[in-house]
């Protein structure tokens, strides 16, 4: 009798343990900062465009720069 | 200069035991207090305080995450795609598969990139060191176990990491020396109670980072193998991680069985954002090159975009046709591309800011378990079910 008490004790104990941290980590979630979307979208495109003329697979690269265009053929060791 | 996300933790006196630790900010009745990891466990597990019940904590978790539903709608101003309209529409995406590397006996599982950009890590049942200018088999280790799901090299390009099936994560020198035997060389890091799932090393040798289908996710150090830090959070198995790309980053994100994708601290172990809107799975996770947002794969065949400052999805990649989940995601350099590996065989690269797909790239006889862009975004390698790795440049 005593066995099923302490356990179903241990058990209350590890749901308000667990409801605990589910709280705790919304009251953390809800008060961090946020901003707009138009914001971070705006933000995402200029990165894109910033970058793009560096992005080899947005642009291609001329052939002498490729540094896997065939050269030569393989030697299998 | 890129716009970063990072966070600011502090480390000073915990408010409870007044030891010097990385400190989690927390709220006790409304009130913000910093405490450190373990002092919040112990609150967590002490009897209910006055007026406290089980039913009143769950009352206040559904008032709290209606409150962020809230917050968040209150910033959903526009869509992505209705914002990317004045961008230039791209032209047509062609890509041959130049080089197809066969040598594996069995499914491709997953691969990495060497920073060096001429050498990759791949692994089956084997894992095969190639060099991706020609077609030459550097190094195959034979791993004792049956199933190796995750590999990953090095920063210095000396070392590798994998593990799978075995729960863990052990680390490989490699040598020039082709005849010396690697396997015996080979140093155990990592311990989880469930299969690993994914490896990355930090910035430099000494940190790993690793998941697992225990549900957590782990930081250890190398040369001790002592776990450094543990990340709990997740209600299902962790099937990808992905650190942000800054030099001074010190956050990472995971997606797993639960359908969530969780941003951590990799200092504090705390969760910092949690992202919940797949219906299934999240197979793969992947930072988008300024480390503002990331994007998910995941088994409900959509891939998606989610802003860390927005706190919220931002984009949908799908469309009806696409039925099969996807297995691995990975962006272009710029950001602009998304390529993404799916269980139909396919490669769908996606316009990241349109939403709209610009390419199919048909090859693989099975399914795609695993996409990378190249650390000089001039190639991309994909490894698939049917034993092979197709290698792409540009």
């Amino acid at each position: 009798m005593a066995l099923t008490r302490m356990s179903s004790k241990k058990q209350s104990s590890n749901n308000i343990a667990q409801a605990r941290r589910i709280v705790q980590q919304l009251r953390i979630e809800a008060n961090i900062e946020r901003i707009k979307v138009s914001k971070a979208s705006a933000d995402l495109m200029h990165y894109c465009g910033e970058h793009a003329k560096y992005d080899p697979l947005l642009m291609g690269i001329p052939a002498s720069e490729n540094p896997f265009k065939d050269k030569k053929p393989c030697i299998i060791l | 200069m890129c716009d970063q996300t990072f966070v600011a933790i502090t480390f000073g006196p915990c408010d409870s035991c007044s030891q010097n630790k990385p400190l989690m900010n927390i709220y006790l009745q409304n009130e913000p207090v910093n405490y450190c990891s373990l002092c919040v466990e112990l609150m967590a597990c002490q009897g209910l305080a006055k007026g406290e019940t089980v039913s009143t904590l769950r009352a206040e978790s559904e008032n709290l995450k209606a409150k962020l539903e809230e917050e968040r709608a209150k910033l959903h101003d526009v869509e992505l795609h209705q914002v990317a309209e004045k961008v230039e529409t791209l032209g047509q995406f062609v890509i041959k598969t130049r080089r197809t590397l066969k040598g594996h006996g069995n499914k491709v599982l997953c691969m990495d990139w060497c920073r060096d950009k001429r050498r990759m890590v791949s692994s089956s049942q084997v894992i095969m060191r190639s060099a991706a200018v020609c077609v030459l088999q550097e190094h195959a280790v034979t791993m004792p176990c049956t199933w190796v799901m995750a590999c990953a090299y090095a920063p210095s390009g000396c070392v590798i990491a994998c593990g799978g099936l075995d729960n863990k994560c052990s680390v490989y020198p490699l040598s020039l020396d082709k005849n010396e035997n690697l396997a015996a060389k080979k140093k155990s890091v990592a311990m989880h109670t469930n299969y690993l799932s994914a490896c990355s090393f930090t910035n430099s040798d000494m940190q790993l980072l690793t998941s697992s289908g225990d549900g957590t996710c782990a930081l250890w150090d190398v040369e001790s193998g002592q776990l450094l830090q543990s990340f709990h959070g997740h209600s299902a198995d962790v099937l990808s991680l992905d650190l942000a790309p800054s030099e001074t980053g010190n956050t990472f994100v995971s997606g797993g069985c639960d359908k969530k994708a969780n941003v951590w601290d990799m200092r504090s172990g705390q969760n910092i954002q949690s992202f919940e809107t797949h219906e299934s799975d999240i197979n793969s996770v992947k930072y988008y090159p300024s480390g503002d947002a990331f994007a998910t794969g995941s088994d409900d065949a959509t891939c998606r975009l989610y802003d860390l400052r927005a706190d919220r999805e931002v984009a949908i990649y799908s469309k009806e046709s696409i039925i099969f989940g996807a297995s691995s995601v990975d962006f272009s350099l710029s950001g602009r591309l998304l390529f993404a590996g799916y269980n139909d065989y396919n490669i769908n690269v996606w316009d990241v800011l349109k939403g709209t797909r610009v390419a199919i790239l048909f090859g693989h006889e099975n399914r795609v378990s695993t996409v990378r862009v190249s650390p000089d975004g001039t190639a991309f390698c994909s490894g698939s079910w049917d034993n092979t790795l197709d290698f792409n440049p540009v």
